[in-house]
């Protein structure tokens, strides 16, 4: 297991440099972290400071790119508080990079052609790839438009398909709910991408009007035999309305008692000076190695999982 | 009793759900990437046998069940009730028909089972892994017939019925894996 992760990272490096994609090794610790209301950041004290250990490179990776970087990829380290599981270690690989002038679709293409090649070079396999659009697979399976559909009848789905506790909860977690419960295990083997996710959704994504006049995120989300693999976006780079998100953000972290966080003011103050259009997708390295060696949990593919660190 | 949090939630752990004791079998994080954590949770409940699968948001709790698995000896059994006595103390534990359940096929007096007590009063039992039983009926056998490795059905003295080899009759005491119901040998004297 040592050597094909060894052979992994190896793969991954070769392929960005014949890319020309320059890596990067931002830093871990900082003073400030993301306000997502789902990512917990584990608190460290440095300097007489609090601080916190990076849940994904991307605040610094974005201020490389608004001071004109180019391309660049990070694979490195992360940590989430609290997430352990068969899939979830709080310490985790995450490969993040980012496309100057591409879209989302640009990047989904090299997403697949990496994992492609992945599987090629470690296990002289071919895996099938393909897209699917979200609202058509939700409501394929569920019978109901997830963007239009009003929140009481999400809630009163979930309440119907077994899950009581979700009867009041937002929009973004009963759809996460019925999407992870319901939906997942409809997904084809092999890499499935899903794009077009629900505006509530759109973390740090653009949105636009799809072809049916629904606003729609332009996020996307790769599953690699129904396991969740990698999270991008066609990039939002209205400082403006990124403020608008993490204010949102805060304020719902306030109302449910969660850890407040701050915002990154030099995060912030990047995007004010400029974030070239650009789409940014982060993969779960440790995932990717489940995957390869068909291995049941993420310990096995770990030298040193949480329990033994 | 306290109560659990999803996260304390392990294989073993004994939960009040709906109003009846469960054992957590299996405990199942779950969380998309940006979404709401929660668990998928596998519990047997104790007075049925039946499993379900429920899912918890992340941070939700149970209260505890006052559950306890304790080695007992039986006693003997009234018709109404089995009798148990606990090794350290002698006292002594009546339980139902329905808590006995399966085990009954397998009690022979004095012998160590588990028995689980839900607020003490025994909710079920489960036998030894082994047990020696007399067979009570059995077809003769027909010697020669070994060689091919036949076998026939016995019924042991405490009703349960258990597949022979042909050359045991009326009388032989055989060990058992209460587990599969399995003949193991004979017990040896």
């Amino acid at each position: 297991m040592l050597q094909m992760r060894a052979d992994l990272l190896a793969f991954l490096r070769t392929y960005f440099a014949e890319q020309s994609v320059m890596e990067v090794d931002p830093p871990l610790l900082a003073t400030t972290s993301v306000t997502d209301i789902n990512i917990e950041s584990i608190s460290a004290q440095a300097m007489g400071q609090s601080c916190f250990l990076q849940t994904s490179p991307e605040f610094f990776m974005k201020r490389l790119l608004a001071s004109g970087a180019g391309d660049i990829y990070c694979l490195g380290k992360v940590f989430r508080e609290a997430e352990q599981g068969s899939r979830h270690n709080p310490e985790f690989t995450l490969l993040e990079w980012y496309r100057l002038d591409w879209d989302e679709f640009q990047l989904i293409s090299e997403v697949e052609n990496l994992v492609i090649g992945a599987y090629q070079s470690i296990q002289n396999i071919q895996i099938p790839v393909s897209r699917i659009n979200y609202g058509d697979c939700f409501e394929q399976i569920l019978g109901i438009d997830p963007h239009r559909a009003k929140l009481s009848a999400l809630q009163s789905l979930a309440e119907e398909k077994g899950y009581p506790q979700w009867g009041s909860e937002t929009r973004a977690n009963c759809l996460d709910l019925l999407f992870t419960e319901l939906v997942e295990p409809h997904l084809s083997k092999g890499l499935v991408t899903v794009y077009d996710y629900p505006a509530c959704q759109s973390a740090l994504a653009q949105t636009y009007q799809d072809a049916k006049g629904r606003l729609v995120s332009r996020r996307f989300e790769c599953f690699l035999n129904g396991i969740e693999l990698a999270n991008g976006y066609f990039e939002l780079t209205d400082a403006e309305q990124q403020l608008q998100r993490f204010q949102q953000d805060i304020e719902q972290r306030q109302q449910t008692n969660r850890p407040a966080m701050s915002i990154d003011a030099k995060l912030d103050q990047a995007m004010r000076q400029g974030l070239p259009s650009c789409s940014g997708v982060a993969l779960g390295v440790d995932r990717l190695l489940m995957q390869l060696s068909d291995a049941q949990s993420i310990n096995e593919v770990l030298a040193f999982p949480w329990d033994r660190c | 009793m306290g109560n659990y949090s999803t996260n304390e939630f392990r294989s073993g752990l004994k939960v009040m759900l709906d109003g009846d004791p469960c054992s957590i079998l299996d405990n199942e994080f779950v969380k998309p990437g940006k979404g709401q954590a929660f668990n998928r949770v596998k519990l047997r409940n104790l007075k049925t046998g039946r499993v379900l699968e429920k899912t918890f948001k992340s941070g939700e709790s149970l209260e505890g069940a006052d559950v306890l698995d304790m080695d007992m000896q039986y006693l003997y059994e009234d018709g109404d009730f089995w009798y148990f006595m606990e090794p350290d103390t002698f006292e002594q534990h009546q339980a139902t028909e329905t808590a006995v359940g399966d085990a009954k096929l397998w009690l022979k007096e004095q012998d160590t089972c588990m028995v689980t007590l839900y607020n003490g009063s025994p909710l079920s039992v489960t036998p030894p892994i082994h047990v020696e039983l007399e067979i009570a009926e059995t077809d003769p056998g027909l010697r020669g017939d070994t060689a091919q490795g036949g076998s026939k059905p016995a019924r042991l003295v405490t009703g349960a019925t258990v597949k022979v080899p042909l050359f045991l009759d009326q009388g032989d005491v055989i060990k058992v894996d209460t587990r599969t119901a399995e003949y193991q040998g004979r017990a040896k004297d």
